[in-house]
């Protein structure tokens, strides 16, 4: 689903922030991606969710090969990734209602038809008696749910989650990583940025570690050489 | 669920106080340069039809004027078979037409004024000016023939002039109008850097984000222009009101023609909210796309 070999990026004519990336993720994983603050763990998953190109190195995603595809390409590709941010990212004044079937109006979905779909997905996160609230009337923990909400109700084939349990506190971070559990048994391929390495390993799940740009793996193996 | 609203905040930006106060300004602006094209147009029509089928003729004082004189010059006048009629213009009514320049002090008898003649011709007799104006000189030394066309000419190289002023004025303030909406266009990208971002990422197109500008372009245009062309109407109602109110007065030589805007000058008018709503929309379009197409 996700494959990188030897990829690079840069800001611009900035330094390498993530240099000889090397991973794949597998249609139905669920990976944490941990690492110390400024690592580059949101790079790496802005490269993945399709925000920034790479600037070397092969990057492919479910198939299509990211140097070659076009602007215009991107668009439809960029709707099978669902994104997560730490900060939750909701338009402020749209209701949750709103907020949630934004993807699907992107994707031009008609109004009758969304309407089941977000109530659904509202009523999942436990969220369905505040279809109309806006997102300054919500609490973190339900603003986060809200967020999970959007980036899964377009039914995303991979789900990003940059630090999403961050600005919430350790039982709702629990229960976020439950929600997140239930939508990979579901068949959603996962990958998880946190620096809470003790709730990484409550969930038994593979571990990518980020330091300084180069992922743990590689940083072992070049010293071993 | 209440219809779906735009997922951009714009309420959020200054663009949206921006926007309807220039736009307000435009139309206003446009509106009374359009109003003097128009106006402009009818007046030098009204002029070009008032002076066609009618002539002067003027006898020189210095002549005599007499009655034989004016006598041989209407003979020659009523000979033509293009003229319908001539008549001469009394002495009094003569001195009245000088009497803005020179005051009512002096009498008729104190002024040499030449005789003037009124003629008026079939305009599609196709009379013969050149043989006229020698059979009247023949009949009548120093008559002189005026078919207007002189100042007629004048007349209308200063309407043409004006109105082109007003259509480079109307293309300026167009100008402006673009350039204004492309500089907040680019200022609501940059405010709103994270929603677009978001947008993106959910696998919006160029296309939507542009529409989402594009429809608060129109809304804010329309807003602004609705207020600039009621503030135009308002001018132009007062300036046509003060230049009537003149005419009544029996001013006859006022600084301003008078000011009389037909039907469908008002309907032409009433399309610059429209006019300068599909501008914006188009300039917030192009903006956006030009814009968003170097994002990676």
């Amino acid at each position: 689903m996700v494959r990188f070999e030897n990829v690079g990026m840069r800001y611009g004519t900035g330094p390498e922030v993530l240099r000889d990336i090397t991973l794949r993720l597998d249609a139905g994983s669920f990976h944490f991606l941990t690492g110390p603050s400024g690592a580059g763990k949101t790079s790496l998953l802005r490269l993945i969710a399709l925000a920034e190109r790479p600037s070397r190195g092969l990057a492919s995603l479910f198939g299509e090969d990211l140097s070659r595809i076009t602007r215009a390409d991107l668009a439809p590709l960029r709707r099978e990734v669902g994104i997560v941010f730490q900060d939750f990212r909701l338009i402020p004044h749209l209701s949750a209602f709103d907020n949630v079937a934004l993807p699907l109006r992107v994707a031009g979905v008609t109004e009758a038809k969304l309407r089941d779909n977000v109530r659904e997905m509202l009523e999942w996160v436990g969220l369905a008696d505040k279809l109309d609230a806006k997102p300054p009337t919500l609490s973190g923990g339900q603003q986060q749910r809200v967020a999970i909400a959007r980036a899964v109700v377009a039914r995303p084939k991979l789900l990003v989650a940059d630090e999403p349990t961050g600005n919430v506190d350790d039982a709702m971070a629990l229960r976020l990583m439950r929600l997140f559990e239930e939508l990979n048994k579901l068949g959603t391929t996962l990958i998880v940025a946190t620096h809470n390495a003790a709730l990484a390993r409550q969930f038994n799940r593979p571990v990518l570690h980020l330091e300084d740009g180069e992922l743990q793996a590689a940083v072992a193996a070049r010293a071993a050489s | 669920m209440s219809a779906p609203g735009l997922a951009i905040p714009f309420g959020r930006d200054g663009s949206s106080r921006f926007l309807p106060a220039l736009t307000l300004l435009m139309v206003f602006l446009a509106g009374l340069a359009l109003a003097a094209v128009m106006d402009l147009e009818r007046a030098l029509a009204s002029w070009d039809q008032r002076l066609t089928g009618t002539l002067t003729v003027e006898l020189p004082a210095a002549t005599g004027a007499d009655d034989k004189s004016l006598d041989a010059a209407l003979a020659v006048l009523h000979a033509e078979p293009g003229v319908t009629s001539a008549t001469p213009i009394d002495r009094a009514a003569t001195a009245k037409l000088v009497e803005p320049w020179l005051g009512a002090v002096l009498s008729p008898a104190d002024l040499e004024l030449p005789r003037l003649v009124d003629v008026r011709v079939d305009a599609s007799a196709h009379v013969d000016l050149a043989a006229l104006r020698a059979q009247l000189a023949n009949a009548s030394p120093g008559a002189m023939l005026d078919d207007h066309q002189l100042w007629l000419d004048s007349l209308a190289r200063f309407a043409r002039s004006a109105e082109i002023t007003a259509i480079a004025i109307l293309a300026l303030i167009g100008g402006i109008a673009v350039m204004s909406v492309s500089f907040a266009t680019r200022t609501g990208l940059a405010v709103h850097r994270d929603v677009i971002e978001l947008l993106h990422l959910m696998g919006a197109r160029d296309s939507y984000v542009a529409r989402q500008f594009e429809r608060q372009a129109l809304r804010l245009a329309l807003i602004g222009g609705v207020m600039g062309l009621a503030l135009a109407a308002a001018a132009l109602l007062a300036l046509s009101q003060a230049t009537s109110a003149a005419a009544f007065l029996g001013d006859s030589v006022t600084l301003l023609p008078p000011l009389h805007l037909r039907g469908w000058n008002w309907a032409i008018l009433a399309l610059l909210p429209i006019i300068a709503g599909l501008v914006a929309m188009a300039t917030a379009r192009l903006t956006v796309l030009a814009t968003l197409r170097r994002l990676p």
